[in-house]
């Protein structure tokens, strides 16, 4: 697929992209490199793609796509514990669609559903306690997946479910959180980063306090950023009128969406129903301390990790896999051996190659970015 | 699943539950609105309100100028019909 050559206010884009080459003119550069500028969010990643906006910009910025996917980071152990689940006679597994072909060490959800395993697609978490509804013999599992911008749905329909006494619905919570991740990320050695577009979604429901950290321990400027393609261009001059000024502050571009307080319900229905796990495993990162959420237990009836025994365990990633380096810009993703070989959107890999929002499946999809048309 | 999808409340169909029915891009589905109430805007209000839908979820109120904008983008993204097609699916089981 071509990217969008044309797109809405073209010329607004344009203007911007001269002002982006203006300031950057008059900076000093970082000695040997470009700025980087990491996009935390996968949806930004995908608007980059999707408009070339890389393309666009002068060669002296490089975007970092972060990992603000969470299909992207899942690691094959859970995938297994999914299967593993939805494998139990009488479970229906009811998913979002982007995690059914996710590959786990032996066999995606799309794979265990040909093998006889109740696996459904659902939009929503309503959905899958209304399948509890209509099924009370049956067990049904929601996977629960996401950052801090679904992480309130799957709180609510617990609540829900709750309210309604349904007992043949539980919760699989593989919910994340980032700002520990990217804590863990400006923690890493040797990472060279400049700068942050922070989510716009899950910022919609955090607000923009829990940012405050990285411009003022980190010294990094962080803007929260839209996911038009005027959005992100704006957010990129914004970050780096703040290198230039020599400031490191959270801003918000994207103040008609994200209040800077976020969403008061929301956040009251995530610390009703969960608590911080001590650590939780990313693929290609790690384990990463605080960074996923657990049911509490006062509602240990909706924890599908207590009703279930699950195998729970830590599978490494394919040796040939380097979504990690790539994760964190260590690599562009041409750069991994399996790119395009053995590792494609359709035959997937690595979990970057799985979503629409990962860098992988990106290049691959749209292939328009200028180094590597010089690479290839 | 990570973008919100625009859609407008045209109907409240449990004030107690906080449902409402949401029209989105032609496709009309039940949605929560418990996110986007407060006691300025209580449920009986909502209908005729843009909103942003996550997953199911009204998670945000925006005006129709942004509706319009982000429901374009998200067509151009591809993530529209995709979104549109999953509340279809899944309505259906």
């Amino acid at each position: 697929m071509k990217y969008v050559d044309e797109f809405r206010d073209s010329e607004k884009a344009g203007f911007l992209v001269r002002e982006i080459e203006a300031l950057v003119s008059t900076m000093t550069l970082p000695p040997g490199r470009p700025i980087y500028i990491m996009e935390v969010c996968g949806g930004h990643t995908h608007s980059i793609f999707r408009y070339g906006l890389e393309g666009m910009l002068p060669k002296e910025i490089e975007l970092i796509h972060g990992p603000g996917c969470p299909v992207c980071v899942l690691p094959m152990g859970r995938v297994d514990d999914c299967v593993s689940i939805a494998e139990n006679p009488g479970v229906i597994f009811a998913t979002f669609g982007d995690a059914m072909r996710v590959p786990g060490s032996k066999k995606s959800l799309l794979q265990a559903k040909a093998d006889g395993a109740d696996v459904r697609m659902v939009y929503s978490p309503m959905d899958a306690l209304a399948l509890a509804r209509k099924n009370r013999d049956r067990e049904v599992v929601f996977f629960g997946l996401g950052f801090e911008t679904t992480m309130p749905s799957t709180a609510l329909t617990v609540l829900q479910a709750e309210a309604e006494e349904i007992t043949n619905f539980s919760v699989f919570c593989n919910h994340i959180t980032i700002v520990p991740t990217i804590k863990a990320i400006l923690d890493s050695p040797g990472l060279q980063l400049d700068g942050f577009l922070g989510p716009g979604h899950v910022s919609m429901v955090i607000g923009t306090a829990p940012y405050e950290f990285i411009a003022k321990f980190y010294r990094k400027p962080m803007v929260v950023a839209g996911f038009e393609p005027l959005d992100i261009l704006q957010s990129i001059w914004m970050v780096l009128k703040q290198i230039k000024d020599g400031r490191s502050e959270v801003e918000n571009q994207y103040a008609r969406i994200v209040p800077d307080g976020g969403n008061a319900a929301a956040l009251q229905a995530v610390s009703r129903v969960y608590e911080l796990r001590e650590f939780f495993e990313w693929r290609g990162l790690g384990s990463i301390d605080h960074s996923g959420v657990k049911l509490r237990e006062k509602y240990a009836g909706y924890d599908a990790e207590r009703k279930f025994a699950i195998p729970n365990l830590k599978i490494a990633d394919p040796k040939s896999c380097q979504c990690g380096e790539v994760l964190k810009g260590v690599i562009k993703p041409w750069q991994c051996k399996v790119f395009g070989s053995a590792c494609t959107p359709e035959m997937p890999l690595g979990s970057l190659m799985v979503s629409s929002e990962g860098a992988c499946a990106a290049y691959y999809q749209y292939g328009g970015h200028k180094s590597y048309k010089e690479a290839v | 699943m990570c973008l919100g999808i625009p859609g407008r409340i045209v109907k409240i169909d449990d004030v107690t539950k906080r449902l409402a029915t949401v029209d989105v891009g032609g496709v009309k589905r039940q949605i929560n609105i418990a996110c986007i109430v407060n006691d300025d805007h209580p449920v009986e209000s909502c209908v005729g309100d843009w909103v942003l839908v996550h997953v199911g979820f009204a998670m945000s109120r925006i005006n129709e100028e942004e509706a319009a904008q982000t429901l374009k983008i998200l067509i151009e993204l591809g993530e529209a019909q995709a979104e549109i097609e999953a509340m279809k699916l899944s309505a259906a089981q």
